[in-house]
């Protein structure tokens, strides 16, 4: 069995009567990408910071890299664990270089490996720059950097794509992957499913503090059985022998808009409407399939 | 669950602390200000008596003492009361708290690293004025001049302490500042006065006993003691002698109680940031 990095047992977090984490189970595997979905205040970053000892847990047990959360053994993992803050301000008067810096002396890591950082996420030009005068984004890309300092084993990012432009999260998950390949473990979190769903390994999506689902994106979509539709544009007559295929199919069904006929089919009906259509043999002028994005997942479990 | 403490960890803090003052010009800004007061008191401290220019080292320490008094709790609380609330607010704290440090670590870091700074800006201020003022004078000056720096020093550390608590204990940096606030009017407007009252109506009563105690009960008023006592010239035109017993003010004392104010709300502000 694969090595677990991440062990959540159970962890609950109350704020009086607020139920901000309720109860959660996690396991993240050495080596996985994991996601975690919800709106804010679903308590993702509470969990985070529960994961990381920053704050303790009302109940429950979180074990990262064998160790316990709270007490001087993690200050060992703490070395091997980057993490990147949700909205981090950083301090006006370092430069962006000094700032990296300071946090590599905090880790203990070699100062070699600053600049070359900055160089990775493009805020060379801007190294020796105070931060004040620093955007979200370059900001942003600032904490991504301090983040990635010691080649970290284990990367929390809360987050780690807001304030970018499209550019700079293409260039954010290029690095995720380049780092993933490395071998690190990465859990990062996001309310923008369609950005992150075919970059995860796994995903879990949180609401109201509890996990409503967990597994590969496959597998919640065949877990909630979404149908499928298929847009067909067909050849005069051919709808009408479709249709008589079509209705000695279990879950499945047929409906007209003038020239578009669209097929409604249970997961299940998926191949033999497909074969029901090759029987069509030509006479279909365009065909368009619709999978449920995970966007239909997110609304269905929690909208 | 014990924790061992890392000096390196405590170091880098206060080195980043301090650089920050460096950079944003506050060091040489306060340095600046005590300079320049320094010299008017050195030079017109005694204009009342009428005469103007440098009169004697002891009139001028105890009208800097005067001074320093209002001043340095001023600048220490305001240099200090958002040392944990600011990282929080900026969300820079939960990174710090991240890395391999313990919230001690953090904390000894933060309360050294502007302790520095501002012992900088007091020894480099006054010490100028120091050495201007040394050439013609005799070493017990120097001894005195140097213990008032000393004092000093050890003034702006309690009420940093103080204000690294305060830092620690509010909600925001709004509430911080508040805190900061009402802390220098408590310990250098209000507790003297209080005080004052309470001899007044209980008829003198509580001075040969409590007195004494009560005043080292407030950083302000173990600093004016350490200072002026030990100056002949003035002692009796403040007439300490009268509240304050011979035996209490040994310097070896009155510094342990200032170390105390140190020590104690950074220990408080430790256990409130460990919750």
């Amino acid at each position: 069995m694969a090595n677990k990095v991440i062990e959540v047992h159970q962890i609950t977090k109350h704020y009086g009567l607020i139920q901000a984490v309720d109860g959660v189970d996690l396991a993240v595997e050495a080596g996985e990408v994991f996601g975690l979905i919800g709106h804010n205040g679903a308590g993702k970053s509470t969990l985070f910071k529960m994961m990381l000892g920053l704050i303790p847990a009302t109940s429950g047990e979180i074990r990262i890299d064998g160790a316990p959360v709270r007490g001087e053994e993690f200050r060992r993992v703490r070395r091997h664990l980057g993490y990147l803050p949700e909205n981090v301000v950083f301090y006006d008067n370092l430069s962006g270089l000094e700032t990296l810096a300071f946090f590599a002396r905090l880790k203990g890591v070699d100062l070699g490996e600053c600049a070359p950082l900055l160089e990775r996420v493009g805020l060379t030009a801007a190294a020796k720059r105070r931060v004040k005068g620093y955007s979200k984004g370059m900001r942003q890309r600032l904490g991504f950097a301090q983040a990635l300092l010691g080649k970290p084993k284990l990367l929390f990012l809360d987050e780690p794509t807001t304030g970018l432009d499209p550019e700079g999260i293409r260039e954010f998950y290029r690095i995720l992957k380049e780092m993933r390949s490395e071998g690190a473990t990465i859990i990062l979190t996001s309310h923008i499913l369609s950005e992150i769903q075919e970059r995860v390994d796994r995903l879990a999506i949180m609401k109201t503090g509890k996990i409503q689902a967990i597994g590969t994106v496959q597998s919640l979509r065949e877990k909630m059985a979404l149908p499928l539709r298929f847009e067909l544009r067909l050849a005069p007559g051919a709808e009408i022998e479709l249709r008589r295929i079509v209705d000695t199919l279990e879950g499945a069904e047929l409906s007209e808009d003038g020239e578009r006929v669209t097929v409604h089919c249970q997961r299940e009906a998926k191949m033999p409407v497909l074969q029901a259509l090759a029987a069509l043999d030509g006479r279909i002028s365009d065909l368009l399939i619709h999978e449920p994005s995970l966007e239909d997942v997110f609304l269905g479990y929690s909208g | 669950m014990t924790f061992a403490i890392e000096p390196k960890q405590i170091g880098i803090i206060a080195a980043k602390e301090f650089r920050e003052r460096i950079r944003n010009r506050w060091v040489l800004a306060v340095t600046t200000v005590f300079t320049a007061f320094a010299l008017v008191i050195a030079y017109f401290g005694s204009a009342q008596q009428g005469a103007v220019g440098f009169s004697s080292i002891e009139v001028t320490i105890a009208s800097l003492v005067s001074l320093v008094i209002y001043l340095i709790p001023l600048i220490a609380l305001i240099l200090g009361f958002d040392a944990i609330v600011g990282e929080r607010e900026r969300g820079s704290l939960d990174l710090l708290l991240s890395m391999p440090i313990t919230r001690l670590e953090l904390l000894l870091g933060k309360f050294l690293g502007l302790s520095a700074a501002l012992a900088c800006s007091t020894v480099m201020g006054f010490g100028l004025v120091g050495l201007l003022l040394g050439f013609k004078l005799p070493p017990s000056a120097w001894y005195h001049y140097a213990g008032f720096m000393l004092s000093s020093v050890l003034l702006g550390m309690a009420f940093l302490s103080l204000a690294v608590m305060v830092s620690v204990f509010a909600a925001d940096r709004t509430r911080a500042s508040g805190g900061a606030i009402a802390l220098w009017f408590f310990f250098v407007l209000v507790y003297d006065l209080i005080l004052l009252g309470a001899l007044v109506v209980s008829g003198g009563a509580v001075a040969t006993d409590a007195f004494p105690y009560l005043l080292l009960l407030n950083p302000a008023d173990v600093f004016r003691i350490l200072n002026i006592f030990g100056l002949e010239e003035v002692r009796t035109l403040y007439g300490l002698t009268t509240v304050f017993p011979e035996r209490l003010a040994n310097p070896g004392l009155l510094g342990a109680v200032m170390l105390a104010w140190i020590t104690l709300p950074l220990a408080v502000a430790n256990w409130k940031f460990r919750q």
